[in-house]
Parts: C-alpha cells; sequence; structure tokens
C-alpha cells in the first residue's frame, strides 16, 4: 500500500499552518501559544523563584521543572482524565531534557523555573507544540538562553518519507513510524528524539535529513512571535 | 500588609470607588467566545478582565444512578492550573476548585437547564453524561462568575456526537444539541463592611467580609447560592444581595 497524497493535502515536506503569540498569561513570568494544525498549546513560565520543599533546592544551580498536561476536553476521542498518566509524565521529563541544553541556572541557586505546559486541542505533535511554546515562553520570561529549541516530527507513512505527521496520518492503515525530534537551530544539535514503529537507518537518515528545510520556518514563527510582543509603539 | 490594603480598599467604597477605579456595582469587561475548542463537544472561553479560562464539554455514555433510571446527568469539574497563578500548584482540584465547580453545578442541576430525562438512552441501562470541565488560563478574580457564564455558554453549542448503540463516534458530530431548558448565571456579591461589590478582583478577594453567589435563570428565579467570606450577613443583606445578582444575571445574559 503506498502513500501518494496526503490526507490533507500538503507537501510531504510541508508543516502545517502554524501561529506563535508571546505573553498571552498575563500572571506568568513569560508565556506563549502556540497552534499547529488543530493541536493547540499554552505555555506558562513561573521563576525563578523559591523551591520548596527544600530538599529539592540545589545550591550549585537553579533546576528547571516540566509540566505537560492536557486539558480533559484536549483529545480527539473521550475525555481525558485530569491528574497525569504515564505519558504525560513522560513526556513532561524528555520536555525538560529538550528545553535544559540552553539554560544556564547557574545564577540561580536554590530556585525553580516552572514550564506549565496545557494543551487544549490535540490532533497529534503536541509534544512538539508544547516545547516550541515553552521555549518562546521562556524568551519571554527574560531567562538567558543560548538557542531557542523547536520540535517537530518526522516519519514515514507507508515508505514515504514526511514531516509533521497529523492524527489521521498517525493512525493511518499500514506502516506509520512517527519520530518527534526537537533541535536547537543554531547548531543542528538534537535534544530529543523519540520514534515508535519500524523504521530503517537509511530512512531514519532521509527523515531527519528533511529537517533542514523546516526548523528554520518554524523558527522564524517564534522569533516572529516575541518580537510582535516586544515591537516598538509604532512599529509594524 | 493585608490589613492595610483592606483599608484602602474600605476607605475607597466610602467615596463609592474601588482601587481599579471601577464603580461599586461595575463588571469589567465581558468576553465571551463559543465553540473555540474542537476536540469538544461544545467550548467557551470566557474573560473577565484578566481572568480567562477554557470550559469544554465532553459527552459519555454511562449507566443512569439506580434511583433515577430514567435520567443522564451533568458532571462538573474544575481545574485550577498553575499555569494561571503564581498560587496555584499541580495537583488535585482544592477546595476552592471544589467550591466552584459544585456551586457551578448546582446552578445547571437544580434550574433542571438540562433536561435530564431526555439524556436517557436505554432506562437503567444506557444515557448520556454531559462531562463540563473548567480549566483556568489566568486567574484575577471572580473565577467563579466567569466560570458559570462559560459552562452555560460551552452546553449551549454543544453538538452530541454520533451513536449507534454499542459505540461513541467522536468525529462525528451530529445537528443534535443539548436539551436545555434554563440559563442559570450565576452573579458573585461581595460584603465590604455596609458595601457591596460585584466582580470582586483578587486583592478584593483576598480581603473580603463576606461573598454571596447567586445563580439566576432567565425567569428570575434563583437555583443555586452559595456564601462565603469570615463575617456573617443579616437577613437584610440577603435581600440586597439578592437583588443586586438578579439585576447584574440580566446584564451579563446579553452577553451569550
Amino acid at each position: 500500500m503506498s502513500y501518494e497524497q496526503r490526507v490533507d493535502g500538503r507537501k510531504f515536506n510541508e508543516l502545517r499552518p502554524m501561529v506563535a503569540k508571546a505573553g498571552v498569561i498575563p500572571n506568568a513570568d513569560g508565556s506563549a501559544y502556540v497552534k499547529i494544525g488543530k493541536t493547540e498549546a499554552y505555555a506558562g513560565v513561573y521563576g525563578p523563584r523559591n523551591l520548596f520543599p527544600r530538599f529539592l533546592q540545589d545550591p550549585e544551580k537553579g533546576i528547571l521543572r516540566c509540566r505537560y498536561n492536557m486539558m480533559p476536553f484536549s483529545g480527539a476521542g473521550e475525555r481525558v482524565r485530569p491528574g497525569g498518566s504515564r505519558r504525560s509524565k513522560e513526556i513532561s521529563m524528555v520536555t525538560e531534557k529538550a528545553l535544559l541544553p540552553v539554560l544556564d541556572l547557574k545564577e540561580f541557586p536554590n530556585s525553580v523555573v516552572d514550564v506549565f505546559i496545557e494543551l487544549s486541542a490535540t490532533d497529534a505533535g503536541s509534544r512538539c507544540a508544547g516545547i516550541c511554546a515553552a521555549a518562546i515562553a521562556l524568551a519571554d520570561a527574560g531567562i538567558a538562553m543560548k538557542d531557542m529549541p523547536l520540535a517537530v516530527a518526522v516519519g514515514k507513512v507507508n515508505e514515504k518519507i514526511l514531516v509533521d505527521l497529523c492524527y489521521d496520518e498517525e493512525s493511518y492503515p499500514g506502516e506509520v513510524t512517527d519520530m518527534p525530534v526537537a533541535v536547537l537551530p543554531r547548531t543542528g544539535e538534537i535534544t530529543l528524539l523519540q520514534m515508535d514503529g519500524e523504521i530503517t537507518k537509511e530512512q531514519i537518515k532521509a527523515a531527519l535529513g528533511m529537517l533542514k528545510e523546516v526548523v528554520p520556518q518554524i523558527h522564524q514563527i517564534q522569533v516572529d512571535a516575541l518580537k510582535n510582543k516586544f515591537k516598538a509603539p509604532g512599529e509594524e | 500588609m493585608n490589613e492595610d490594603l483592606k483599608e484602602q480598599i474600605n476607605k475607597a467604597l466610602s467615596e463609592d470607588i474601588r482601587l481599579d477605579g471601577r464603580k461599586p456595582m461595575e463588571f469589567r469587561e465581558v468576553v465571551v467566545e463559543a465553540g473555540v475548542i474542537e476536540t469538544a463537544e461544545g467550548s467557551a472561553r470566557v474573560r473577565i478582565g484578566k481572568t480567562d479560562l477554557l470550559c469544554g464539554v465532553k459527552m459519555e455514555i454511562g449507566t443512569p444512578y439506580p434511583d433515577t433510571p430514567d435520567e443522564g446527568t451533568i458532571s462538573v469539574n474544575a481545574e485550577f492550573l498553575p499555569i494561571s497563578s503564581p498560587d496555584f500548584e499541580a495537583g488535585p482540584p482544592g477546595e476552592e476548585a471544589v467550591e466552584l465547580s459544585r456551586v457551578v453545578d448546582r446552578g445547571i442541576r437544580e434550574s433542571k437547564a438540562v433536561d435530564f430525562k431526555k439524556l436517557c438512552i436505554k432506562p437503567g441501562e444506557k444515557c448520556w453524561i454531559v462531562n463540563i470541565d473548567i480549566c483556568t488560563l489566568n486567574a484575577d478574580g471572580n473565577l467563579i462568575d466567569t466560570a458559570g457564564l462559560a459552562a452555560i455558554t460551552a452546553l449551549m453549542n454543544t453538538k452530541l456526537p454520533e451513536f449507534d448503540g454499542q459505540k461513541v463516534d467522536y468525529r462525528k458530530k451530529t445537528e443534535q444539541g443539548l436539551p436545555l431548558v434554563r440559563c442559570p448565571i450565576p452573579v458573585t456579591v461581595v460584603k465590604f463592611g455596609e458595601k457591596f461589590i460585584v466582580d470582586p478582583s483578587l486583592n478584593e478577594e483576598k480581603v473580603l467580609d463576606a461573598r454571596l453567589t447567586v445563580a439566576v435563570t432567565e425567569k428570575g428565579t434563583i437555583s443555586a447560592m452559595q456564601k462565603g467570606g469570615e463575617s456573617p450577613i443579616t437577613m437584610d443583606e440577603v435581600d440586597r444581595m439578592l437583588d443586586i445578582a438578579m439585576e447584574k444575571s440580566a446584564e451579563i445574559r446579553k452577553k451569550i
């Protein structure tokens, strides 16, 4: 079974429409909203702030704490029970690892930077949307970063290599491989890499090769979101 | 510090003004958006000033309660998400979130806003359960009124998913809405000394004497009440607070 035409009519190297906005939650120190296709993510950053209970504190440096959460109505199917799952725990952890390499928290001993990622609607790619939003929110919070992480999935549907799988592709009949990747656009380094499905080494190379084209596109949308918030009065 | 805050609020109120410049009976701007969440069967986003929250409805097939075998039911849940305030922590709903969801639940349930009998599919065996979930995005006071308004708006634009007797197909929405017969809207009236205000800000909530939330239907009947705060209120004050809630709910009703 081949896959000649994508279910939503996109080219194989084409991202879904993406919208990003910085500064959407006034209470947070930094925040962002990212919509990729039908997946919508909010990220809010609080901190650096004091960390309690105190035994969690690190006197050498601040710590980063991420929480990925799906709102109960955000799934395409049944209601998602609130309170977290094994899946959300794992995603929270890999998100933390995806963001941490760009931060230097030595200046903030005994503190925590909290990153809360909330999904209000999902249609595949929710951890990637969450990471893109979290990176904007961290920058919005004024936390020093040496790069702006972003994430996107690449993969394979019936031998066809493609980017940014939507839900109908993830559940396409036949062989599907989904590979979420977080990238530091300046160096090209990878900070998150997961995969499910079955794939050859050559195909992995081909799939990761597609990142070259889409990473700058996503990066630009993130940068524009921040520029839009911080533009001078009267500036277009 | 809170004593100072309270003194300032009371001093301003003695001249009929509030710390943010509002009149005692003035709401902040109320913005209601319906149908904002594609994955939900019904949804709303409501903003009152900088308070901002989402409400989504998810339909589910369940078994009727043994004592009401010919009725479906609703379930209201509120998540005070840590993204929305530096004071909220991750974890199961706390007292305030539980209070909010129960007050919103009663407003809808007791006004018979939803005809529970029409949610029954097969008596004693199958019925629709209407899950109403409220998630805060930015908490800046008066979450109860904001949530109540979002809940009724979300119910109004809910479309049932397809159900073939065995399975629900959430990818296919039907044209059928919920059997809605009433439209309750909660308004919280807050007491400071001799003065009353509506739509309390975060600061006002911190130091209020007493509050009374009243859910008012479009007929002018009252379907839920909840008194909060540490000070008692007199019968005469209840009377005045009810009048205020009835008047304000009619005003808010125009927003949906």
